[in-house]
């Protein structure tokens, strides 16, 4: 079966979403939205990486499993993420990520 | 134009659309809604793509499960919080102009990238293959996943644990 859409389609749309998230992620002052900006790049990563597994210069499978294992990276990274902003939040009563510079030299 | 093609632009329009409303929207959990879109089409494009198990997956974890985490961190903290634009134009257009030169810059390497068009079927028992290779050539770093998720989950819960003898202190 072969695909009727270029890949530099797929590369150009992964582009525009990895641009999009990298953008959100360093301008949004609310945690929560980095956090999800930083998921939107993971994402974009994952639509390359699936696009060369089936229209690059070797397809096959692999492409798929690099996708799926970066997806379990990626929701570990969400749930460490939220616990930490909790404990911040906890303690520091904002969420807002230019308040957070206890480590700020 | 074929119906894959039509299928494409439609996905990625919904996709950018997403994204963009999630730059532009003041309230945050309708940031996060709008990011449910953009992962929903993602899902989209890896059904033609002919990633059908990924594109399951894509939903269950992400418009799924990360998007409901993202959804309890935003009510557990400040749920009416509204991300008000601060000044700062020059920081925010340097930003700009910076991820607009990245964004040029990777067009250029990818803009008439094409191969020859392999046959590979992909499509056939997509998810019979997947799981022969997870469990033939990754079975170490398929384990090894398991092991990161065990940690992580177990460290989100002592992070956002109640320090309870520290709190009865303060009260």
């Amino acid at each position: 079966m072969s695909s009727s859409v270029p890949i530099s389609a797929f590369l150009a749309l992964a582009l525009i979403l990895f641009c999009i998230g990298l953008y959100g992620a360093l301008t949004k002052r609310n945690t929560v939205i980095v956090l999800i900006s930083i998921e939107l790049m993971l994402n974009a990563v994952n639509i390359n990486l699936v696009a060369f597994s089936k229209l690059g210069v070797a397809p096959s499978i692999n492409g798929q499993i690099f996708a799926l294992f970066s997806m379990a990276i990626a929701a570990a990274e969400a749930a460490i993420g939220l616990a930490i902003l909790m404990a911040l939040y906890r303690n520091r009563k904002t969420v807002n990520i230019d308040e957070m510079d206890t480590m700020k030299h | 134009m074929s119906g894959e093609f039509l299928a494409f632009i439609i996905l990625a329009f919904i996709a950018v659309s997403g994204g963009v409303l999630l730059l532009n929207l003041t309230k945050v959990v309708h940031m996060v809604l709008a990011l449910v879109a953009t992962f929903i089409s993602i899902a989209g494009i890896y059904i033609l793509l002919s990633a059908e198990f990924l594109a399951v997956v894509q939903i269950l974890i992400y418009s799924g499960a990360i998007t409901i985490i993202m959804l309890f961190g935003i009510m557990l903290t400040r749920h009416d919080d509204k991300d008000e634009p601060k000044g700062g134009w020059v920081k925010k257009g340097t930003l700009f102009l910076g991820v607009a030169g990245f964004a040029a810059v990777v067009y250029l390497g990818i803009y008439n990238l094409d191969f020859p068009q392999l046959n590979q079927e992909l499509h056939v028992n997509n998810t019979e293959q997947i799981g022969i290779a997870l469990y033939t050539k990754y079975i170490i770093p398929f384990e090894l996943t398991s092991i990161v998720l065990l940690v992580a989950l177990i460290g989100a819960i002592i992070l956002a644990k109640r320090d309870d003898k520290k709190e009865a202190d303060e009260s």
